[in-house]
């Protein structure tokens, strides 16, 4: 439980990764981007304020600026990088690109995991629903209808597909 | 520099003993946006997500009230048990960030922090609810306004873990408002929590970020006791009503800053405090 300056590892993406050398007060999104070469997740305000660095925590989603990764280990956190792991895209990450959800695409890879998360536990959730789990995601390019309609459709084509 | 990760709280209160001006962090929201821009570098950093215990829910039936962990994340507060008992605490909860700010955010951060924007503040004022602290071999209750002494500044002394914060079930209604730029992820501009205990007859409101900590308007609260009976639905008349939000604007302290302005926020705390009175009687 003590992790002192020398060595931690964390469990990412089911894989554990070894961290040397570092300060360990850094923020999870930095030694996800600079340390484990996972630079799917990506830095903006890192103050918890956009979004744009969400992972997936313990099943929880989170941004990963405001954990010290030094206090996630034996955690199991979960990067963009896994949701499609084999580079066949998502109904989420293929409704993005069709819909025109995705424009600058800076803040996707936090959508698209908000996104996901959100189905795994709500399978067809309401306008209100998807405004709220997206609330903590900002977007300066689409004004966000191309991402609620990236959201239906996703919805729609997973539901197509179970039956 | 070194992190400690302790798995209960007894290890936990064994570090902080052993090194009292160790900084404690729970879900990180706070103090790792001022390291994030070097504002402040700990030495030795206790992490306290991991202690199970500072997450639990205590439902006291015979003394009805409501013990909950410091480390609970606002998440768990939205809805179920906690909502049901103190619903302006699941209001306050629900308008904390996003969902990952209340999956992380915890009522001991808001207390560890201190600031009178702490959404949690105005709804343990409102209610009077009291703060437990533990050492490795002691612990205390206080006040919830002797805990917060100022602009970021608590009650807790070093070697001290905040563990939990005990609230009364009270009969009648309650809620929490609060005005900023936009919906979700924002820090309030002006927040109100105003609980109504028709078992007493007598009502609480609090303000927060309209004064160096949360400000209880106390003067105001007897007055309206004086004028209406609060253990029923009284009809509140316009009049009545208006006089009830100057006096609020007036118990209020805000100052000018990047936020908002100091009269903005008197009027703010004044529409806020009325509009929930009107919900008071009217449900």
């Amino acid at each position: 439980m003590n992790v002192n300056s020398e060595i931690y590892s964390l469990s990412v993406n089911g894989k554990m990764h070894e961290v040397r050398d570092s300060w360990v007060g850094e923020s999870l999104l930095y030694v996800l981007r600079e340390r484990f070469n996972l630079p799917g997740t990506k830095g903006a305000c890192e103050q918890g304020e956009c979004g744009s660095c969400t992972v997936i925590i313990d099943g929880q989603a989170v941004c990963s600026c405001l954990v010290m990764a030094a206090t996630a280990i034996d955690s199991d956190i979960r990067t963009v990088e896994s949701i499609s792991a084999d580079g066949t895209l998502t109904e989420v990450q293929d409704a993005f690109v069709t819909e025109g959800g995705v424009q600058c695409g800076f803040c996707t890879p936090g959508l698209v995991v908000a996104i996901e998360h959100l189905l795994s536990q709500n399978s067809d959730p309401s306008e209100i629903e998807v405004k709220e789990a997206i609330s903590g995601n900002i977007c300066r390019c689409t004004g966000y209808g191309r991402i609620f309609e990236a959201v239906d459709k996703a919805v729609s084509v997973r539901k197509a597909n179970k039956t | 520099m070194s992190v400690l990760v302790p798995r209960t709280l007894k290890d936990a209160l064994q570090a902080i003993s052993a090194n009292p001006s160790a900084q404690l962090i729970q879900g990180g929201t706070d103090l790792m946006v001022e390291i994030n821009f070097n504002h402040r570098k700990p030495t030795d950093v206790i992490a306290l997500r991991r202690v199970d215990e500072l997450k639990s829910v205590y439902i006291d039936a015979k003394k009805s009230q409501v013990t909950i962990g410091a480390g609970l994340p606002y998440q768990q507060m939205e809805h179920g048990e906690i909502a049901q008992y103190i619903p302006a605490l699941a209001q306050a909860a629900r308008t904390v960030g996003s969902p990952q700010i209340r999956s992380a955010g915890s009522i001991g951060g808001n207390l560890g922090t201190c600031s009178p924007a702490g959404d949690a503040l105005p709804v343990l004022s409102a209610l009077d609810a009291t703060i437990n602290l533990q050492t490795a071999d002691s612990s205390r209750t206080i006040a919830i306004h002797d805990f917060m002494v100022g602009v970021k500044r608590n009650a807790r002394q070093p070697g001290e873990i905040i563990v939990s914060t005990t609230l009364p079930i009270v009969s009648g209604w309650q809620g929490y408002a609060k005005v900023g730029v936009r919906n979700a992820m924002v820090i309030s501009v002006a927040s109100c929590c105003l609980v109504v205990d028709r078992t007493n007859g007598t009502i609480a409101v609090a303000l927060g970020a309209v004064g160096p900590t949360i400000i209880r308007c106390r003067e105001t609260e007897s007055w309206l006791a004086s004028q209406i009976d609060l253990k029923t639905k009284a009809t509140v008349s316009p009049n009545l009503l208006q006089e009830f939000g100057d006096r609020i604007a007036n118990e209020s302290k805000p100052i000018d800053d990047h936020r908002s302005t100091a009269a903005y926020r008197r009027h703010a705390v004044s529409v806020l405090a009325r509009r929930m009175l009107t919900r008071a009687n009217n449900q």
